[in-house]
Parts: C-alpha cells; sequence; structure tokens
C-alpha cells in the first residue's frame, strides 16, 4: 500500500504578522508543518502499524526551508520524501500547486493520498479536492475518522458538516483531507529523529517533472493577489466591571446595551 | 451602467438541508443581486434537488403536490431576496449533496447559462464543490470572501481573510469563466425583502441526466443529527478554561438555548476533551463571524482572537481585568463567568420573554 502524504511548512500559528510591501512578514517567528498536514502523517504511520506493508511517501512542494517540516514528518515515522523545489513554484496559487503535485502524483504508484483539509496560511480549502479531480480518482473532505476493510481496498470515512457529520465508502484509490479530531499527532522520538537523518529525500526541478517554462508557472496562476492589509483595528471597548456591582446589575446594562444600542437582541 | 457588460451572469448555487434554504444560500443571492445592479447583471440560482415533484398533469400524487407548492415556496424566496431566474435542476440522486453528482449536474448548466461568477457557500460542502468545478473547468476560485466589489467594466474583486484573519487579501480573477467566489456565513446578509416592492422572476425546472460514476461504490451511510453550526449560527457564546470545568459548560448552553446561539470553545478546552474539535474557534480550528461573540473565561490566544475578531459584536468575561481577550472586545466584563453567565442568562430570559 503506497501511501503519500502532501505536507506543507507554514508561519507559527502563535506567530503576529505585519505586511511590508505588500506581503506578509513575521520576524522572529518560526515555521511548523501545517497543523491540518500533521494530522495526515500521524494518521499515515498509523495505517502504517496496523498495515505492515505500507510505505509512506512525504510529497512537499515549496522552497529549501521546508526541509525542517519533511525532516519532522519523516521523524515521526513516514519512509521517504520528495521536494518538488525550484524557483520557478514560488507563488503558485492552489490550481497552479495541484497541477503540479499531480505531475508527479501521476507518475508513482498511490493507493492512498493524505492532505490536510487547509493551509492555515492562504486557507483555501481547495488543494486537495482540486488534486484528487486532476488524478481522476474518489476523494473526501474534512475527514474526522478514517477505518478500511480489513484486506485495504476499501475505506469508511467520516467527514464533517456543519451541524453534524456524515459517512462514505470508497474504494482506493483515494484521497482524504484531513480535519482535527481524527487523531492527534505524536512528537517525534529521538529515535525517530535519528532514524530520519539516514531517510532518503528526493529533490525534483521543474524539468525533472516535465514542467516546462509555458507550461505551469505562476502565468497559470487564476487568482492574482492585488492587495494585502491588516483588518482595521477594533474600537476601543466598554468595561462593565462586574467586581465593583453585583453580577445581576452588570448582567441587566449589558443586556440593554446589546437590545437598544446594538440592536442585536 | 455599460451596454458591453449587460450580459454578465451571476450563478448561486443553493445550499439546503432538511431545514429548507440554508440562511447563507440568501445571503448569496443578496450579494450577487448587489453586484449585479452596479452592472445590470443577472443573477441566476441553481437548486439541486430530488425529483418526486414531477410536472403537475393533474395526475400528480399528493406528494408531488406537497413539493411542487414547497418549491414555489423556495422560488418565490430567492426571487424576492434578488433572483431573477431560479433553475431546478432534478434527479433522485440529488436528493443529498454528493460532489460527484452535484458537480457534474452543474457543469451543464454553467455551460448552458454562461455564468462569468459563481457563488457557492464558504461551507464544508462549498468549498469542497468549488474545488471540483475549478479543477474540471479550469478556473480559478476565491475561498471564504468577506466583501465584493464590481468595477465599471464588470470585473469581480474579492477580500479574503488569510491566516485566520490575521490579514485581508483582496484578489481578483484571471481566466476562463466561470470565476467562483465561496462566501462566509452571516456576511452578505440583506434587508427583509417582505418590506421592498415585491420582485419578479422566472422559474425554470429540469430533469439533468447523471452518469454512472465508475467509483459508485462510495455511498452516504448516514448523516448525524443535524445541530446549529458555530460558523452559522448569529449568536456564539464560547468558553475558555475560565469555565474550570466541563460540566460548567451547562451554563453556556442554558445561555445559548436562551438566546438560539451555538456553543463554541477555545482550543485548550478542545484539547483537554472537555468539548469537541468542531466548536473550537481559532487558527487551527473555525473562523467564525456572528453578530455576536460571547467569550467566557477566554483568555484571548493569537489563535483565537483571529478565528473571531471579525465578530459583530464582541463580549468578554474574564475575571483577568488584563487578558488580551479585552483587547478585541466591545464591551467587558471582569468578573468570574461561573457567577456572571448565569445572571446573563436570567437576564436574557426575563428581556426575550417580555
Amino acid at each position: 500500500m503506497k501511501i503519500i502524504v502532501c505536507v506543507k511548512q507554514v508561519l507559527d500559528t502563535a506567530a503576529t504578522i505585519q505586511i511590508e510591501n505588500g506581503a506578509v512578514v513575521s520576524p522572529g517567528s518560526s515555521r511548523i508543518i501545517n497543523p491540518y498536514d500533521e494530522f495526515a502523517i500521524e494518521e499515515a504511520v498509523r495505517i502504517k502499524e496496523k498495515n505492515a506493508a505500507a510505505e509512506i511517501t512525504i510529497l512537499s512542494l515549496g522552497p529549501e526551508g521546508f526541509n525542517d517540516a519533511i525532516k519532522k514528518a519523516l521523524a515521526m515515522g513516514a519512509d521517504k520524501a520528495v521536494h518538488l523545489l525550484d524557483r520557478k513554484f514560488d507563488g503558485l496559487d492552489s490550481y497552479a500547486a495541484a497541477k503540479i503535485l499531480q505531475r508527479y502524483i501521476a507518475s508513482v504508484p498511490h493507493d492512498l493520498i493524505l492532505c490536510g483539509k487547509q493551509a492555515v496560511d492562504v486557507d483555501m480549502a481547495q488543494t486537495g479536492a482540486m488534486l484528487a479531480t486532476f488524478l481522476g480518482i474518489p476523494f473526501v473532505t474534512v475527514a474526522t475518522r478514517i477505518e478500511f476493510a480489513a484486506d485495504f481496498q476499501n475505506a469508511k470515512i467520516t467527514r464533517q458538516v456543519e451541524g453534524g457529520s456524515e459517512v462514505r465508502e470508497l474504494p482506493l484509490p483515494l484521497l482524504v483531507t484531513c480535519q482535527k479530531g481524527l487523531n492527534e499527532p505524536r512528537l517525534p522520538s529521538l529515535k525517530g529523529i535519528m532514524a530520519a537523518k539516514k531517510k532518503a529525500v528526493l529533490t525534483l526541478s521543474a524539468a525533472d517533472l516535465g514542467v516546462d517554462d509555458g507550461d505551469i508557472n505562476i502565468a497559470d496562476n487564476r487568482i492574482v493577489q492585488e492587495n494585502i492589509s491588516l483588518p482595521a483595528p477594533r474600537k476601543k471597548g466598554r468595561i462593565l466591571a462586574a467586581n465593583e456591582a453585583a453580577e445581576e446589575k452588570v448582567a441587566a446594562e449589558l443586556v440593554q446595551i446589546l437590545r437598544d444600542e446594538e440592536k442585536i437582541i | 451602467m455599460n451596454a458591453n457588460t449587460s450580459w454578465q451572469v451571476f450563478g448561486v448555487v443553493i445550499e439546503h438541508d432538511a431545514a429548507g434554504v440554508k440562511p447563507v444560500s440568501l445571503e448569496m443571492i443578496n450579494a450577487a443581486r448587489k453586484l449585479a445592479d452596479q452592472i445590470s447583471a443577472t443573477v441566476v440560482a441553481f437548486y439541486l434537488c430530488r425529483d418526486d415533484g414531477g410536472g403537475d398533469d393533474g395526475n400528480a400524487t399528493a406528494t408531488q403536490r406537497r413539493q411542487l407548492a414547497a418549491e414555489e415556496k423556495v422560488a418565490d424566496a430567492l426571487i424576492q431576496n434578488g433572483a431573477d431566474e431560479v433553475r431546478f435542476l432534478t434527479h433522485p440522486d440529488l436528493n443529498i449533496y454528493i460532489h460527484e453528482n452535484y458537480s457534474f449536474a452543474l457543469m451543464r448548466q454553467l455551460e448552458k447559462s454562461r455564468a462569468d461568477y459563481l457563488f457557492l457557500p464558504a461551507t464544508n460542502n462549498g468549498k469542497e464543490l468549488s474545488a471540483v468545478l475549478s479543477a474540471k473547468l479550469g478556473v480559478g476560485v476565491a475561498t471564504d470572501c468577506v466583501a465584493l466589489s464590481v468595477s465599471g467594466d464588470g470585473d469581480v474583486a474579492a477580500v479574503r481573510p488569510v491566516f485566520a484573519g490575521k490579514a485581508l487579501a483582496t484578489v481578483r480573477f484571471r481566466g476562463k469563466t466561470p470565476h467562483i467566489l465561496t462566501l462566509r456565513p452571516n456576511i452578505f446578509r440583506g434587508t427583509d425583502p417582505a418590506a421592498a416592492v415585491p420582485r419578479r422572476g422566472e422559474i425554470f425546472r429540469e430533469d439533468v441526466a447523471l452518469p454512472e460514476f465508475s467509483h459508485q461504490a462510495q455511498r452516504l451511510v448516514k448523516k448525524a443529527a443535524s445541530q446549529l453550526d458555530i460558523t452559522e449560527a448569529r449568536i456564539v457564546v464560547a468558553g475558555g478554561l475560565g469555565m474550570q470545568s466541563p460540566a460548567n459548560f451547562k451554563l453556556l448552553e442554558e445561555l445559548a438555548e436562551v438566546l438560539g446561539a451555538a456553543v463554541g470553545a477555545s482550543r485548550p478546552v478542545v484539547d483537554n476533551g472537555w468539548r469537541e474539535y468542531s466548536n473550537q474557534v481559532g487558527q487551527t480550528g473555525r473562523t467564525v463571524s456572528p453578530d455576536l461573540y460571547i467569550a467566557c473565561g477566554i483568555s484571548g490566544s493569537v489563535q483565537h482572537l483571529a478565528g473571531m475578531s471579525s465578530s459583530r459584536c464582541i463580549v468578554a468575561i474574564n475575571t483577568d481585568a488584563h487578558a488580551a481577550i479585552f483587547s478585541v472586545a466591545d464591551y467587558g466584563i471582569v468578573g468570574d463567568v461561573i457567577k456572571v453567565v448565569p445572571a446573563l442568562t436570567h437576564e436574557f430570559r426575563k428581556v426575550l420573554a417580555a
């Protein structure tokens, strides 16, 4: 069973950001594996624990700095990694990124592809479903539970929908995007970190993938970012101190404000 | 008004469930109408459903007549909110959302209607469907838009939060149409159409053909009972570690019940297993923009603030007067949530009953 996990590196979610020259900056902040991709890596490792024949490849599309994310994914228990690395890949939108990922995946055996449900930087939530559509394989998004038949030929997947969940059964090959609740990602063990140093990371350029200049590059982006800004600061709030007054009095004041001034209730 | 753009078509895919048309669907119609009025475009609503109704040729069963009456009601609501055309696309397999069926049925319609822009809700299903349509049609998608504008020549620009709302990006589309936008619930609410002059619109009904998918083995097994989702609720009552124990969330549930609100939670609460992950508000949870967000015992991490600070009105209750949550709150109560929340519940109940 060949499992491919797509991994993106993102800015730490604890980071505060600024805008400089039309770009997001966060000096001194660390980079992390996209939290939803971590659920995907963990799920792959758990499948391998149940199915020794499984082989996990980490697939990452991004600049050199993504090495850190790739190393951590290998330390968590993936077998090998493929890094799609080329300056031509900078600034791709979801569509173009999914096309590049497809180019690689279509060239290798794949039974299960796991992605995060979205990257917490651009927040598009598109790449996984686009990738599956380009590959022509079934997929389920926003999964919170994945169960396999004994022969690993079919999967039963619970996905989140607003106000509930639904269950779908699908045959492999299959792509699933992962949501929080699926599992609790492990921290890499010291043994895992040592083992990761010896695991193979294959680096492929645009040329290696057979992607030429006129083919897939930023000129094919369907979405162009025209401007980026910080949200307007919220106006300064009013403090209704309950410490100095009875809760009943403060509650009455707030409810009256929400009704008469804010007109919310 | 530009004569060259009078042919523009804004398509809207209506999301609905057992309870009827979702509020976000009317919000999409409203948003599309506002743009369309500026460039004299047409708003076309696509409503995919099963075909119990059939044509009313006098032999319709009671079930069919009921469905037809229901469809008329739906069409009227969509038209009064701003649709020029309502297109019912019917097939037995369209009774529930499955992306393979929905995308197939829509592809044909998009060709026929020559939609320039297509609006879908920024729900889990809407975002999934937008990705499939984008990949199949080779067109761009902007997810989770919170503001829209249209230029004189009919180009739509969209503002969408990135980094869970820590920044706002303005994007435009390039290349083939329809350009696809998914709109965040609760943002594009319009005025009550009942107050306006009644609008007229056309209603079409079409049985669509669906292929046998090669992976037909897939099927929907069950859908869990529906509850109000935090991303769709008008009011969210959220609790943090300051609630002290999972049992104390009962206080928030009582407040939520009085307000018709959904109960959210901070990440530490979810990681402790006190509440379900689907209720987590923040950058690694769900981003919400309700009319009213009541943060109870939440200190306000960077990730949490990102996920809720676009709410219209924010109330924070916390014992620590220096908690970061107060920096985004419109109204702050420095006090013990365990005492303040029941007092609020009591007061809201009294006022709402009056």
